[in-house]
């Protein structure tokens, strides 16, 4: 149904704009070395077209913000320092009362309901020291309970416009959400958008559920259960909720899936006589390969957004190391070689970088890596970090973060591949093993 | 369960226990040739044991808690490793032997790891360790078909504190016994 909620009209609001204006003008943030002062930007509520839609104009400009400053990249004026008020969507601007108050870009809006529960929402973005618009104003058309995901798409505009990467907002996180006490956690499968709203539970809380995954097109979930008394891998479509297992021998234990871009072929990992092997199935056939076959135990796979290659882990040196096969196997290459032990090798979606849990000296790391294993950054450190999961622009890493003691308990954080803006996802209780969707449509 | 008195390790176990009769359930519905469900626990059939005990109970050597406390149902392990040392092997022989006795009883392994790893990597290495005692329980003539492994990774601890003394207790393979076909 969400993905029916939305239609994007793409709709030219305003005249033809100047062409220097189209190829980026002065506003403009460079997120590749990270960013130390965020750009002022205001966002006055947006304009209510009628009556119906006075709430939803306040809650949609406020999400659009959240997401904004959320990225650490911007910084809110508050609406106590504008000089100009934002009335009417096709008033001229006064760009000097922006200028003023040091706004570099201005979003204005305007939101209408219609008698049906559509809901319509316009937007234009500019930039204010340029003294013209940033790209062409915008409608998003969608209904009433999917408001946040309007919101979400405004603000990746926004964020797509001034920093020239792809945006992350309209998007989901699926995760384990855990209640009880360390010696008895109830573990369940749960989606939230990527800031924690609209959580919805998919599975009971009876059995164990670990490391659950997206499939390319976000439509459906791998991920490892024991309802059967033994982990193993089951599929769920999303929309429905239905799942069912994939095939596997009495006996044998299989976890770790992970789709291949193609959405159709599962790479895991499978346990028969205590050896651990990665496989890879196709999800409609059964039929499965194996890709490894060492005494060592091989887990964790992740393709390659092209589909040509698996980096995986493997502790066939001795300790847990990060090594990169093609994606029908053959001989693999070690890609990470400093101090330590390296695990939940994720590849990005850009392809450029590998993140990847590291243990060292008794404190955990969320950290990246280029392919070929140079450039490593440690972007995180606690008692226990682990499992990072990209965001769809590759911009961002969300994990799990495990507080220690009797008492602990774990909780999603992302961090930025800069190492800044680390951050706390809300969760209504525990929360571990996210998995970041692609952006929806 | 009620009669041991030594705190919170003892309501693991019975807590495990619980666990188990489901796990075992479960499992009988996938393989009813080689685990009914009895489930844990349930004794039924031991008949006496001579008077050494009263059936079914602690005392009773016949008894799967008295293969739990009296013989020893777990096999600790060193960090990252699942090799035996010499003291669980005598805890392993002991284990054998009450199950070649007692051939109406199969046993589920069950392999942990302590929370110093990651998630996935950990159920790989508790597989290693139930796998390391099954090798073992098989190679002094225990039937393979009496016995299967899970791994629960490091998802079952039963000491709860972060560090070794704790670590040290939740590296373990758990032999758990339950009532296999009737005889």
């Amino acid at each position: 149904m969400m993905t029916r909620v939305l239609t994007l009209l793409a709709a030219l609001l305003v005249l033809a704009m100047p062409a220097a204006a189209q190829t980026g003008g002065p506003l403009r943030i460079e997120i590749t070395e990270g960013v130390i002062e965020p750009l002022p930007f205001a966002n006055p509520d947006f304009v209510a077209e009628n009556a119906a839609a006075a709430e939803l104009a306040r809650q949609i400009a406020r999400v659009v913000s959240e997401d904004l400053t959320g990225t650490g990249l911007f910084r809110e004026i508050p609406s106590s320092a504008f000089i100009s008020q934002i009335t009417s969507f096709n008033s001229p601007v006064q760009f000097s009362d922006w200028r003023a108050i040091n706004a570099q870009a201005l979003i204005s809006g305007a939101v209408s309901v219609g008698g049906d529960g559509s809901v319509a929402v316009k937007f234009r973005l500019y930039d204010v020291f340029a003294g013209q618009e940033l790209g062409d104003g915008l409608q998003f058309n969608g209904t009433q309970a999917g408001w946040r995901r309007i919101a979400h798409k405004v603000a990746d505009a926004v964020y797509s416009r001034i920093t020239g990467e792809g945006g992350y907002f309209d998007s989901r996180v699926v995760y384990v959400a855990e209640t009880g006490p360390k010696d008895d956690r109830r573990k369940r499968l749960a989606i939230m958008d990527y800031d924690g709203a609209n959580v919805q539970y998919l599975t009971d809380s009876n059995s164990i559920v670990l490391a659950p995954r997206f499939s390319p097109t976000g439509d459906r979930i791998l991920y490892t259960s024991y309802e059967s008394g033994f982990p193993r891998i089951y599929v769920m479509d999303v929309a429905s909720v239905g799942r069912r297992a994939l095939p596997t021998l009495e006996g044998d234990m299989s976890f770790a899936p992970r789709f291949a871009p193609d959405g159709n072929t599962v790479v895991y990992s499978l346990t028969t006589g205590g050896n651990t092997d990665i496989y890879r199935m196709d999800i409609n056939s059964g039929a499965a390969t194996r890709l490894t076959s060492t005494p060592s135990i091989e887990t964790a796979p992740s393709f390659s957004p092209d589909g040509s290659r698996i980096v995986f882990e493997s502790d066939r040196s001795g300790t847990q190391q990060l090594y990169i096969m093609g994606a029908n196997g053959g001989e693999p290459q070690r890609i990470s070689f400093g101090q330590g032990r390296y695990g939940t090798p994720v590849w990005s979606p850009r392809g450029d970088l590998i993140a990847f849990t590291k243990q060292s000296k008794g404190r955990f790391h969320i950290g990246v890596m280029r392919t070929d294993g140079s450039e490593e950054r440690l972007l995180t450190a606690s008692f226990l970090d682990e499992g990072p999961t990209w965001s769809p622009n590759g911009r961002v890493i969300m994990f799990t973060r495990e507080t220690q003691g009797e008492s602990g308990a774990a909780s999603l954080y992302s961090v930025d591949i800069s190492g800044r803006n680390l951050k706390q996802i809300r969760t209504e209780g525990g929360a571990s093993d996210p998995a970041w969707s692609p952006l929806q449509r | 369960m009620t009669h041991n008195n030594n705190g919170a390790p003892i309501m693991t176990l019975f807590t495990r226990g619980i666990l188990l009769a489901s796990v075992l359930a479960l499992a009988a519905c996938t393989n009813p040739d080689r685990f009914d469900s009895a489930g844990a626990g349930g004794a039924g059939g031991a008949g006496g044991a001579g008077g050494i005990g009263a059936p079914g109970s602690a005392s009773d050597p016949r008894s799967p808690l008295y293969f739990q406390q009296t013989i020893g149902d777990r096999v600790l392990f060193q960090v990252d490793q699942s090799s035996i040392t010499p003291q669980y092997q005598t805890v392993l022989d002991g284990q054998a032997q009450w199950l070649m006795t007692n051939t109406d009883y199969v046993a589920i392994i069950e392999g942990h790891a302590d929370e110093q790893g990651t998630r996935e990597y950990n159920l790989a290495l508790g597989a290693r360790r139930a796998n390391a005692v099954q090798e073992y329980l098989v190679s002094r003539g225990v039937a393979p078909s009496r016995l299967r492994v899970i791994s629960y990774g490091k998802e079952r601890p039963i000491e709860l504190c972060s560090d070794e003394a704790c670590y040290s207790q939740n590296r373990r393979a758990v032999t758990v016994i339950s009532a296999g076909l009737s005889s």
